[in-house]
């Protein structure tokens, strides 16, 4: 159940509680307790909007940064993912395996305040050791959802 | 001038769903919940087969009875899913579409005078091709109190000493009824009793929501008397590629052969190849869109009924068929009547048989979103009928 209820919820936040019961052949109070324990539990961990900056008027932009750092005894890299994601300015932070240790990803209203950002405040970290900053042009799917191509159905209205 | 039409032909109904749909495509902007096929897309590594083997250049004809790898892997695939054994090279071709197998079925096993059994409402093309085949169709009007199963006592009822064929639409296109072993091991006595031939339609045998499909072919007595037509428009959301196939013993497949050799050739080819992708990788995919089309049914059931509309619960296809007997209107004309004032289109049951009478057919081969938007008019219309 809980399973059907996340995947139900990940495509579709807004999904009525009502609804999701009715699909799930269940009923509203096991949908919502299970969602209460789940939140709790931190496996739900928020209820997002999935926008597609790039169709408004605000200006945007955003980056993909990769960081190698020297993980320091005792502390290992947990710590110093905290000093990284506790800026605001950082959206996700990834531990990665490869080339190089985390991948954060920034937002910025310019390409020059995020080059700042990164300058002034994450290269000088202690631990930090090299970042390359790379700039997203273009979005063309997220989360699963391919932007800017409505879906349209072109199947013929009445078919045996 | 000599009449240029063969009489056999004029005197053949177009189908229910034809009229409606010439009235349906002149409306502006009307909202569907009247379509028989997914609304997903094929799955992508299927589509990229299909692709990739135009860039290889395999644009040449097939085997007539389809290519070897791809009857292969329909051999394991029906062995794997529904415990059918047959020979893939001699048992199995590949068809365009489940339509095609139909046709070849029945005027491979039919001569003039037989009598072929169609339960109804189900698809609108069995009736049609016995009729093509010189085959005198006898329609088994299932009720709706019997969730539109076939009965030992409607099929013992229907049968003479002219009947040949027992068509089994199961899972149901309109009704969404199926049939589960135990009910078909009902019939599978009276089928051996009096030597009939079994065409089991099962194109949609994968969209069930309530166990696991059961092949007719696959019970003790029945593999050597049934041709299981089965596809991959349903399950595989692949309907405009045109592909299906028939399985049957040898001696009718031989003949089955015959006729498709003269008449299509072989299934297009880079259907084909995407073909052997789907049934290799696709189980994935599949059990997604029945999760999917499961959690639809179950709103759209509960919709309906929350509408006052009454209907059986349906286990298979994607469909719901409920009745609007209590309106006072036919089929037809609520249908109509709700294209013309909420331009929602749905089928009307009789579209599959005049025992449809009484019934809609609506499909929840939608989003959630699009069947809402359909299940708002429906409601409009229902509370117009009602204050009337």
């Amino acid at each position: 159940m809980r399973e059907k209820i996340l995947n139900m919820l990940e495509k579709n936040g807004r999904i009525d509680i009502k609804d999701m019961a009715t699909m799930l052949g269940t009923n509203e109070t096991v949908i919502a307790n299970e969602m209460a324990d789940m939140e709790k539990e931190h496996i739900i961990c928020g209820y997002h909007t999935l926008i597609n900056w790039d169709n408004t008027s605000d200006e945007k932009v955003t980056a993909l940064i990769e960081i190698k750092v020297t993980p320091q005894r005792g502390v290992g890299f947990d710590s110093i993912a905290e000093r990284i994601y506790n800026y605001e300015e950082i959206t996700s932070l990834y531990l990665m395996s490869g080339g190089f240790d985390f991948t954060a990803i920034i937002e910025g209203k310019t390409m020059k305040s995020v080059a700042q950002f990164v300058s002034s405040k994450l290269a000088p970290l202690e631990s930090v050791l090299s970042t390359s900053t790379h700039f997203i042009l273009k979005k063309y799917k997220d989360y699963g959802t391919v932007l800017d191509v409505p879906d349209k159905d072109e199947r013929m209205l009445v078919t045996p | 001038m000599r009449n240029p039409v063969a009489k056999k032909v004029t005197q053949i109904e177009p189908s229910g769903i034809r009229k409606f749909f010439d009235i349906v495509s002149e409306m502006q902007d009307a909202i569907s919940l009247g379509v028989g096929e997914p609304d997903f897309d094929t799955p992508w590594s299927v589509r990229e087969e299909g692709i990739y083997s135009l860039e290889r250049g395999r644009t040449f004809y097939t085997a007539n009875a389809g290519l070897k790898e791809l009857r292969i892997e329909i051999g394991n695939y029906i062995s794997r899913k529904y415990d059918l054994h047959y020979d893939a090279v001699h048992e199995i071709m590949v068809t365009v579409g489940g339509s095609e197998a139909i046709d070849l079925a029945l005027r491979a096993m039919v001569d003039p005078g037989d009598e072929v059994l169609i339960p109804q409402p189900s698809y609108v093309s069995y009736l049609p091709c016995a009729v093509m085949a010189d085959a005198k169709p006898v329609i088994i009007n299932l009720k709706e109190e019997n969730e539109f199963k076939l009965t030992r006592k409607e099929l013992e009822e229907s049968i003479t000493d002219k009947t040949k064929i027992l068509v089994l639409p199961f899972p149901n296109n309109p009704t969404g009824g199926i049939m589960t072993r135990e009910e078909l091991e009902e019939l599978v006595p009276v089928i051996i009793e009096h030597d009939l031939y079994v065409i089991s339609d099962e194109i949609y045998a994968e969209l069930t929501y309530k166990g696991k499909h059961v092949s007719i072919a696959s019970l003790p007595g029945m593999h050597d008397r049934t041709v299981t037509i089965n596809g991959f428009s349903k399950a595989f959301a692949m309907t405009g590629w045109r592909l299906g196939y028939a399985i049957a013993p040898k001696v009718i497949m031989d003949q089955m052969i015959k006729l498709h050799q003269f008449a299509i050739m072989c299934a297009p080819t880079n259907s084909q190849f995407a073909a052997v992708e789907a049934l290799k990788n696709c189980d994935d995919e599949v059990a997604k869109m029945v999760e999917a089309y499961d959690q639809r049914r179950r709103f759209l059931i509960d919709a309906l009924r929350g509408m006052g509309l009454e209907c059986f619960e349906p286990f298979g296809a994607f469909y719901v068929f409920p009745s609007i007997k209590k309106f006072g209107l036919s089929s037809d004309e609520f249908a109509n009547r709700l294209l013309r004032e909420e331009k929602l289109a749905v089928v009307p049951g009789t579209a599959f048989g005049d025992c449809g009478e009484g019934f809609l057919r609506i499909s929840y081969a939608y989003s959630l979103t699009d069947l809402k938007k359909g299940l708002e008019r429906l409601q409009r219309f229902i509370n117009k009928l009602q204050a009337e």
